[in-house]
């Protein structure tokens, strides 16, 4: 296994993959943060003398903009509420389906899994029909039941809440997956011995399940927060971000002012207050959980 | 006990697939009967004119044909992870920890940092409004990396020893010995491959100016800025990208979960 031969061929092998990822993960990095502090717009893209340096302007702007101060307490609503529903959610459908043992209850796993795989453009649309104020399905289903319709899209508050029921429908999925497998993978000597100690099943789920589930609730936790941070398709296609901003994502911006009003430099800036934001969320909650285990 | 659970996991089931019950019906509607109220579920008058009315008069024949490139170049993608997992589990060369630390690190970028710089290097290789352009920068990924090496790891050496002794190239090696053995691996990630290629929205959608080059997601989006009232035509077209992905799925489920179980958590 040693030698030079072998040595170039490892190379050929890993070559052409980490020519990829340099070319569009580590190099886009370093370009964003040197055009983050530049004027880069579409003048810029035409000819690259017309760049100027502009320090930490974009940086200064961007936090002093109302629409990314908005953009961020929207994103904060999705990740404070959305995070939680969907952990607890997906957890409480994995506990569920691991009851049973029989073949109905492969078939819920593979339902519950189902929207997670389709396009969220398509699903975007669907759910844009059903949230529809005067055809839709879920206003009428309340008609049936002598309750007012709700303003799914066009209240500022009601369009995030609704936005989120989306999310959580695509989101329960690959989370529950990830739980069942924790759940299996728990000894099953712990409920013998815990039965053979009279423990009930709500005792054995707070004693034995929850705790030995420390690990798949923390990394469910993580990669959610993190994914519920770059929030975007979901408000991009139903809203884009209306009414009013109450649905803009901090992506959401990212996006339009880097494609739709092409200001490269200001959009970069941006991208990094998101970045560094999703590093500090990583990080406190790293320290969370070591604090958990400790105690 | 277990009825109670049963009851309550059907409630939920059926809140789950609603939508798509909801989609396929109204596909087959007429307009007329899409806005009706109150809404009807089965439709009256069957019809297959949103469908016909895609292919006809809304490109998805073009955009199906671009979604299905899409598809076949990311699956050229996945062999080169496959490759790359290959390189990082069964040879010793320098620097080989630090690199695939790097290559790990990668999955901790989000996206809207990486995708202006993306478009900017893209612009000055004059890949814009281009096929490559879509392509190229979702080409490898470090999550299937990491799968491969991690599947092929567990590859006997004497394996490979024995096939090299009777002279086999090490390209040989990897095509005749490494591939057939990792099938397992290669079916999930082949699946997980198309469904990704075939949802693929964001990055056509900025790097795409030209309507023949857009994906099925990206015309579906624009069908519907375009005929915002038409809700019928709406769900033909979601119907028809969320279909096959559900077929396929429900085929191949079994790999998939079982695949997040045995790398999921370890």
């Amino acid at each position: 296994m040693k030698g030079a031969t072998n040595s170039k061929a490892a190379y050929f092998f890993i070559g052409p993959t980490l020519l990829l990822l340099a070319v569009f993960s580590l190099v886009p990095i370093a370009i964003a943060l040197v055009i983050s502090f530049t004027n880069m717009d579409l003048t810029g893209l035409a000819d690259y003398s017309a760049i100027r340096f502009v320090g930490f302007r974009n940086y200064i702007d961007v936090v002093a903009d109302p629409i990314f101060v908005k953009s961020i307490l929207n994103t904060l609503f999705y990740v404070v509420i959305g995070v939680p529903l969907v952990i607890a959610v997906s957890l409480a459908v994995a506990l569920l389906i691991n009851f049973g043992k029989n073949r109905l209850f492969e078939v819920f796993r593979v339902l519950y899994y189902m929207p997670s795989v389709t396009n969220v453009v398509a699903v975007a649309v669907v759910w844009g029909y059903l949230y529809n104020p005067s055809i839709g399905l879920f206003n009428f289903l309340l008609g049936k039941l002598h309750l007012a319709g709700v303003p799914w899209l066009t209240d500022p508050v009601m369009a995030k809440i609704s936005l989120i029921i989306l999310a959580l429908w695509r989101g329960i999925g690959l989370n529950m997956i990830i739980f069942i497998a924790a759940i299996q993978g728990i000894p099953k000597s712990y409920y013998e011995a815990a039965q053979l100690d009279g423990a009930n099943r709500w005792q054995q789920l707070f004693r034995i399940t929850l705790p030995m589930l420390r690990f798949a609730i923390f990394f469910v936790s993580i990669t959610t927060t993190i994914g519920w941070l770059q929030f975007f398709e979901e408000p991009f296609i139903m809203t884009n971000g209306g009414p009013l901003d109450s649905t803009t994502s901090v992506s959401l911006f990212i996006y339009r002012n880097g494609f739709q009003l092409s200001h490269f430099g200001y959009a970069a800036a941006g991208s990094f207050v998101l970045f560094a934001a999703i590093i500090v969320v990583t990080l406190v909650q790293f320290r969370l959980q070591r604090k958990d285990t400790d105690f | 006990m277990t009825w109670v659970v049963a009851i309550i996991l059907t409630i939920g089931g059926l809140l789950v697939v609603l939508p798509f019950v909801w989609m396929i019906f109204s596909a087959f509607k007429t307009e007329g009967e899409v806005m009706q109220i109150p809404p009807t579920l089965f439709p009256k008058t069957f019809t297959l004119d949103n469908i016909r009315n895609l292919f006809a008069n809304m490109n998805f024949t073009v955009y199906l044909r671009n979604t299905l490139i899409v598809v076949l170049c990311s699956f050229a993608g996945l062999f080169l992870n496959a490759m790359a997992g290959f390189g990082f589990a069964k040879y010793r060369f320098k620097g080989k920890d630090n690199l695939f630390l790097m290559v790990l690190a990668t999955m901790m970028i989000p996206s809207q940092v990486t995708m202006i710089p993306v478009y900017l290097i893209l612009n000055y290789m004059h890949l814009t409004n281009t096929m490559t352009g879509i392509v190229l920068p979702g080409l490898v990924g470090a999550f299937g990396i990491f799968l491969f090496r991690q599947f092929m790891s567990t590859i006997p050496d004497e394996l490979l020893e024995a096939t090299r002794l009777d002279g086999a190239s090490e390209w040989r090696v990897f095509l005749q010995i490494i591939l057939p053995i990792s099938k397992p691996i290669l079916a999930v990630q082949a699946i997980l491959t198309f469904i990704a290629g075939w949802n693929s929205f964001l990055w056509p959608l900025i790097v795409a100016n030209d309507e023949g080059l857009y994906t099925l997601s990206v015309g579906l989006s624009l069908l519907k800025g375009q005929y915002s009232g038409n809700y019928a035509l709406q769900m033909a077209g979601s119907a028809f990208m969320v279909v096959p992905i559900i077929i396929i799925f429900v085929f191949f489920q079994r790999h998939i979960i079982e695949n997040y179980s045995i790398s999921g958590m370890k």
